[in-house]
């Protein structure tokens, strides 16, 4: 086994590397270019807040479940892969669910399901099944912390486009001071809405694929 | 991994040991983490019960980030915590129990210290013997009553505080800070705005009878139509549950009694 594959065992950071953790984040987007994820990028980019803590969580549970898949993956069973993964990935998500009650108590109410549903959130499953079982656990790894970051990049721009012009604030400071509150700002209600998310991540995607062309389908 | 040579890892028995062990792992990494944060999470959930103590009194806004010493603070200023005997309506002497440290949910569990509700609509199974009151005082004068309420609603008990006038009659706030509700639907009684549509109704009818209500569709405004509240659409179940709870903690199985001793002036 010491011998079946040289890159297990390494660490080091080269061109693969690099490209297997920063390819998700802007090239290979799993939000931009897979369009996965997509319900909780709805749900839960009200707010900067929001965004950042579902983030960190998609981060933590990406990066450790891919690492943990892939430390098992020549034991695992094919017959209960998927099972063994879900079980792998519905742990980490329970552990930062219950930091986040000892932790930011308020915001772990708000966040309400969401926190939960990483558990079937496809970029996590999607990268231990299509990457972690065939690849060591060092690429696994970075592999799971660049389709998370590919994730939270397109949730905080989203959440700061929609907090911005929905409620004139930036992580409940207020920016651009509401006509309401004798400042001159209208707020668009419609940003505070789910469709709007909606909106954003199509302009988003079009804007990615005018920028590289290579992401058009040919027809 | 020697062993993966002379193991046949796709076989029933190495299959079933290989679940068990995965399963044993996991439970283990969850466990260990929910027992040793459950104290931080008990003092988080206390703190924010507390902290609606205040949005339903209006001295804290929702939403707003409040810090567990402004709470503290807030509390030892403008707040008198009393616990009451439900039956009586009378207050519970101070020096008996320290009220601030009451557990109400505890105390209606407990065999010994609650009994069976009369049968009601509000799916109330247990009521303790004291319930809790919070006194918002202002100027040494009693300005707002908060009671706890709770009752069966959709999914599960929905768990709020209900401020009233000294009248005891007039609605001050409400908040519902723990429930299983639909978002989006039953959801929306914890949302600011439906909430703030509570605020200067009456909770009695003119004979004294709880009567405040979750209408299907709009209520008029508090002056004209003060026994009754918009309802939700989407959760016709959720909001009758609100009427019925509501009304079961300002009658007599309730509060009532108590509120009614306020209304008489008894309670200073």
């Amino acid at each position: 086994m010491s011998a079946a594959s040289p890159a297990a065992g390494g660490i080091s950071f080269g061109p693969r590397e690099r490209s297997i953790l920063l390819d998700p984040v802007l090239v290979n987007n799993p939000i931009g270019v897979q369009v996965l994820g997509i319900c909780s990028a709805l749900a839960i980019t009200t707010r900067v807040d929001k965004a950042l803590v579902m983030s960190a969580g998609v981060i933590l549970v990406g990066t450790l479940a891919s690492l943990m898949v892939s430390l098992v993956r020549e034991r695992t069973p094919t017959s209960i892969r998927i099972i063994v993964q879900l079980a792998i990935i519905a742990s980490l998500v329970i552990v930062f669910d219950q930091v986040l009650k000892a932790t930011l108590y308020e915001l772990s109410l708000e966040l309400s399901v969401f926190v939960g549903l990483i558990i079937t959130n496809c970029i996590v499953l999607g990268r231990t099944e299509g990457f972690a079982m065939n690849n060591p656990p060092y690429l696994s790894a970075l592999d799971g912390l660049g389709n998370a970051l590919g994730y939270a990049v397109v949730l905080v721009v989203v959440a700061f486009a929609r907090e911005l012009l929905g409620a004139g604030k930036l992580l409940g400071i207020t920016v651009l001071p509401l006509a309401k509150d004798g400042g001159w700002y209208v707020p668009n209600g419609l940003m505070l809405l789910a469709p709007s998310a909606l909106f954003l991540i199509g302009l988003l995607i079009w804007a990615l694929r005018t920028w590289k062309p290579q992401l058009q389908e040919k027809d | 991994m020697a062993d993966a040579r002379t193991l046949d890892i796709n076989s029933t028995r190495y299959t079933v040991v290989f679940a068990a062990i995965v399963c044993v792992i996991c439970a283990a990494l969850v466990s260990v983490t929910a027992v040793n944060l459950q104290p931080r999470q008990k003092a988080n959930a206390r703190l924010y019960m507390e902290k609606n103590v205040l949005i339903a009194a209006g001295l804290v806004q929702a939403g707003q980030s409040v810090s567990r010493n402004e709470i503290e603070a807030i509390f030892q200023r403008d707040i008198k915590t009393r616990l009451i005997f439900l039956e009586s309506g009378e207050l519970v002497p101070e020096d008996k129990i320290d009220a601030r440290s009451f557990d109400q949910r505890a105390a209606r569990n407990d065999p010994a210290t609650s009994k069976a509700a009369p049968i009601n609509t509000a799916g109330i199974r247990r009521l303790p013997e004291y319930g809790v009151a919070y006194f918002v005082m202002k100027n040494g004068q009693i300005d707002q009553l908060v009671i706890p309420i709770e009752g069966l609603a959709m999914w599960g008990t929905a768990y709020g505080f209900l401020s009233l006038a000294p009248d005891a009659n007039t609605i001050r706030g409400l908040t519902y800070y723990d429930h299983r509700e639909t978002p989006g639907l039953g959801g929306e009684i914890s949302s600011p705005s439906w909430l703030a549509l509570w605020k200067d109704r009456k909770g009695f009818d003119e004979m004294g009878k709880p009567a405040v209500a979750v209408i299907k569709g709009p209520a008029g405004a508090p002056a004209q139509d003060p026994l009754h509240v918009d309802g939700i659409s989407g959760a016709t179940i959720t909001s009758n549950a609100i009427t019925q709870l509501t009304r079961f903690w300002l009658s007599n199985d309730g509060y009532g009694k108590f509120l009614k001793q306020v209304r008489e002036g008894a309670v200073k």
